[in-house]
């Protein structure tokens, strides 16, 4: 139980996938319009990272190490093809919404990062509480930036309207609003780390097993 | 031919891949540090994305939608475009070492960029024929190479300037992105 709890603190806080691992950033850009579309993208990756975890993890002793990286790729698409016939038949509406960013949960750095550096390693309880921390982690970051992008882009959130309409700023809603508004939220991030005496934030450098490293926590690896 | 060259110019400046649809954002964000090394990449892109569409419309097209396992789309692709950037680098490595030394660097990072499964994908959604797949993910690719040597060439320039301690790395870049989406919505009345 302490266990589940402390990997549900680490996805959502100390190592989030946005804030803190700069991991994912096309979904975070692209699917925030709204509050309700960064919450549909954020629960949809939640679930594809809770049971591609789960069966990575079952799986993990019979997978040979040379082609892991390709098992963990056919895993991860499965779950995304599963997932995406459940919103089509239950959810038309966010799945309408989300359109081609959800067969692209499939190349999202923070799933298959996750499948290395975690799954690959523990048994199946503690990696779907990690897919779970991770992918809350992902949510709050998405809702956040939704809801920042929607209120001063629309003047609403989540429909109601807080703004008249008289003063919303559209550019929010488009696509440059996406760029500036993660820019401010960063900096915001980097303004805490420096107060804490911590070197600012940087970016991936688009390799991806960079990214699977820095997910990579030594420390858990010694205990499991 | 003028259908054709509506859909290079739609996706190359248009509808920027990376500007408006966000697709391969992590080597935007990450290669784009030195005007030659983003270059190399976009070259890279060209090269791939190219092939990649020729590939996955072919699939799609002869065995997929005959087989009725159109389902599997997002499966077959990705494995197909992984097993493609290898396929590419191998050969390369074998027959024209020069392309090789240019590119091969950045070619392993391709597999990732979602920008490939994305066009693979958007042309099954357009219901493109082979041609205009190929023209689409071109245009694409050049869009990308054109986005990602505009944003080294300011972060280039940038370098030294006094910039807000919060602000450095990372927000910065972000923010210039941020206006180069502005300026590439100018393209918008093109088409």
């Amino acid at each position: 139980m302490k266990r589940a709890l402390e990997r549900l603190y680490n996805g959502i806080i100390k190592e989030n996938p946005t804030f803190v691992l700069m991991l994912g950033m096309c979904p975070t850009l692209a699917t925030t319009t709204s509050l309700m579309n960064g919450i549909g993208m954020g629960l949809t990756t939640t679930l594809v990272l809770v049971l591609s975890n789960v069966v990575i993890a079952a799986l993990r002793n019979l997978i040979p190490n040379g082609v892991r990286v390709p098992a963990y790729i056919v895993i991860v698409a499965t779950m995304v093809t599963i997932v995406q016939f459940l919103l089509e038949a239950y959810l038309p509406s966010i799945n309408d919404a989300l359109g081609i960013y959800i067969p692209l949960i499939v190349v999202n750095c923070i799933i298959l990062g996750r499948a290395e550096s975690y799954a690959s390693k523990n048994p199946v309880i503690p990696s779907l509480f990690d897919g779970l921390g991770m992918g809350l982690g992902f949510t709050v970051a998405l809702s956040l930036l939704g809801a920042f992008r929607e209120l001063l882009g629309a003047g609403t959130v989540l429909g109601y309207r807080i703004i008249p309409e008289d003063f919303s700023i559209s550019i929010f809603v488009l696509a440059p609003g996406a760029f500036f508004v993660l820019a401010c939220l960063v900096a915001v991030q980097n303004k805490i780390r420096a107060a804490k005496g911590k070197k600012p934030q940087e970016g991936c450098n688009g390799d991806c097993s960079g990214c699977t490293n820095r997910c990579g926590n030594p420390k858990e690896e010694v205990e499991a | 031919m003028k259908e054709l060259l509506l859909i290079a110019v739609g996706s190359a400046l248009v509808n920027n891949v990376v500007l408006s649809q966000f697709l391969g954002l992590c080597p935007f964000l990450g290669v784009s540090k030195k005007t030659s090394t983003a270059a190399g990449m976009g070259a890279a892109v060209i090269f791939v994305i190219t092939i990649a569409s020729a590939c996955t419309s072919l699939i799609y097209t002869g065995i997929l939608v005959p087989l009725d396992l159109t389902y599997l789309q997002t499966i077959v692709f990705i494995l197909v475009i992984a097993a493609l950037v290898q396929f590419v680098e191998m050969v390369l490595k074998k027959m024209v070492p020069s392309l090789y030394r240019a590119l091969g660097v950045y070619l392993p990072l391709i597999t990732t960029n979602c920008a490939v499964l994305g066009v693979a994908i958007l042309n099954v959604q357009k219901e493109y024929t082979l041609l205009k797949s190929v023209v689409n993910g071109l245009g694409t690719a050049v869009g990308f190479t054109i986005a990602i040597v505009i944003l080294a060439g300011i972060r280039e320039r940038i370098e030294y300037n006094d910039i807000a301690p919060s602000f450095k790395g990372m927000p910065i870049v972000l923010v210039t992105a941020g206006l180069m989406a502005i300026a590439f919505m100018g393209f918008a009345g093109v088409i």
